[in-house]
């Protein structure tokens, strides 16, 4: 007969700490000090602090602006439920289903660089929550579909006036926070992680280039890029970053991610643009979710007006 | 209890037969309700499922159609291959949805647009060669061209069917974004049934076997 002898150091199943628990432990330690009471001691038990799978998204308060697309808005379940966030998972459906690890507060961002107040801001200390407006843009991926969304936030102008912008600053560059226990997704090496983007800081200074932190008028989804991201509706969707961690001032052309792992398909500066293919597929033309045809792409998703001038006189097939 | 060929052909068949219908099924079904603006399991951009899900089939049965006969040498049957020529025409018809997908539910019927999408996008290329591959092998399937053709030639023309594999898997890996692990994995697949077509590597286990 075979007999299993435990040693003094084997643990048993029951004992192994569950992984919603793990990765959310440091919830539990705030979570346990908050009800260190002899009342609280009474919750603690299995199920007390598993994960907070369904973060209770906060009603925001906001003004309307004038930034309408004029379209109809994309389905509330569409925009938080059919996502890119490749630090969750390559699939469509992958960013709602894991995005429930990432812990948006507290947080914040280090600011670097080329400014007056370098520092690691908290998030209330960069975003005005008192100033908050609402912005409806149109989406478009570099996948050639598109929605159209009413984001919550404030200008990025705002924010780098904020930290003081020197004057040989360039361009400005984001990072996304890469944190293996938040985010399933690093473990693959699809692309190198830190997500990073930038931009010219022209085109961050132009007042469509946005920082949002809701969406729908609610705080905004993990999947969506909680606590801010950056949105720029002119250029394609890659490029408005999410869950901020980092933004350096530069006087040089920042690294950008999808640039670093296929320089031929996407450029600094992926302007929308239908005259310029993708190498493997065409942006003529777009799905806009929702509807069954396919529409015609718009030149800088169709803000022209407000940022052509951007890019006179540069060959946009050369800087895509 | 030893299993017939006969009773492979009268019960297994008919029974692999239905199994291989299940996600043409399922997906017709989901495209008929979205015609009708009835719930469905298709999603949020539709015609991107239709296209992956009929793609992913096309090359799971192609795969499956391709590991009959090492499987037959495998376990020293001949039974496996009595299914190869019902699974490879599975694949084919799978293949032909995934067209059907693309051209009509996704690009509803623009030709000018796929034209363009053919002579300039290298893995529509490189998909469309390896369908117009498919369909001399598709039309040679039956009896009565084994035996025009001759065993052998008739061989030669079907060994093709390993280079709409290679096709295949090259269209696959081009249309994702980035370094992404799935279709290095159906590669890594096709590739394992490649070794062991080769006679070399078919001897070892042979010889395995007799000692």
């Amino acid at each position: 007969m075979f007999i299993k002898k435990s040693k003094s150091w084997m643990l048993k199943e029951n004992s192994v700490t569950s992984e919603s628990l793990y990765l959310n432990r440091r919830k539990f330690i705030t979570g346990a000090a908050a009800t260190a009471g002899i009342a609280g001691l009474a919750s603690v038990g299995a199920g007390a602090f598993t994960a907070d799978e369904k973060r209770v998204l906060k009603e925001l308060k906001y003004r309307q602006t004038d930034f309408t697309a004029g379209d109809a808005l994309t389905p509330e379940q569409a925009v938080t439920q059919y996502n890119n966030y490749y630090e969750f998972g390559v699939g469509k459906g992958d960013p709602a289903r894991n995005a429930w690890r990432l812990q948006p507060q507290p947080w914040s961002v280090e600011v670097n660089g080329l400014v007056d107040k370098p520092a690691t801001y908290a998030f209330e200390d960069l975003v005005d929550m008192n100033q908050l407006e609402e912005r409806i843009y149109r989406l478009r991926c570099v996948e050639a579909w598109s929605m159209v969304i009413p984001w919550i936030g404030v200008p990025l102008r705002k924010i780098l006036e904020k930290v003081g912008v020197q004057n040989g600053a360039k361009y400005v560059a984001f990072q996304t926070l890469a944190d293996r226990e938040q985010m399933p997704g690093l473990r693959s090496r699809v692309l190198d992680w830190p997500y990073v983007e930038g931009l010219r800081i022209d085109e961050a200074m132009n007042d469509l280039a946005f920082i949002a932190v809701g969406l729908f008028g609610k705080e905004i989804p993990n999947q969506n890029g909680a606590p801010l991201r950056l949105v720029v509706p002119w250029k394609y969707g890659y490029k408005s970053i999410k869950s901020i961690v980092r933004i350096t001032l530069t006087d040089k052309e920042p690294p950008t991610s999808w640039n670093i792992s296929a320089p031929q398909e996407y450029g600094f500066y992926s302007n929308v643009n239908p005259e310029v293919s993708h190498p493997r597929w065409s942006q003529a033309r777009e799905r806009r979710i929702g509807e069954f045809g396919r529409r015609k792409t718009l030149k800088f998703n169709g803000y022209g007006e407000q940022v052509a001038h951007l890019y006179d006189g540069m060959d946009l097939r050369k800087f895509y | 209890m030893r299993i017939t060929n006969k009773q492979l052909r009268m019960v297994g068949k008919p029974i692999v037969f239905v199994l291989m219908l299940i996600p043409a099924v399922w997906l017709s079904w989901n495209w008929y309700q979205a015609f009708q603006y009835l719930p469905n399991d298709l999603g949020f951009n539709p015609q991107e499922t239709s296209n992956r899900f009929t793609g992913d089939w096309a090359m799971r049965i192609l795969l499956i159609s391709l590991a009959l006969t090492p499987l037959s040498k495998l376990i020293k049957s001949p039974k496996p291959v009595l299914f190869r020529r019902m699974i490879g025409l599975f694949a084919f018809f799978y293949v032909c949805l995934h067209i059907i997908s693309y051209v009509w539910l996704d690009m509803l019927f623009d030709w000018a647009e796929l034209w363009q999408d053919v002579l300039k996008r290298l893995y529509i290329t490189v998909g469309l060669g390896a369908f117009l591959l498919l369909i001399p092998l598709a039309v040679t399937s039956t009896q009565g061209w084994i035996k025009r053709m001759g065993a052998k030639s008739w061989q030669r023309l079907h060994k093709a069917v390993y280079v709409v594999g290679v096709l295949v898997i090259i269209h696959f890996v081009m249309m994702r974004k980035g370094f992404q692990i799935e279709p290095l994995v159906y590669g890594g697949i096709l590739g394992l049934l490649f070794v062991l077509r080769i006679k070399a590597v078919q001897q070892v286990f042979r010889r395995r076997k007799a000692i």
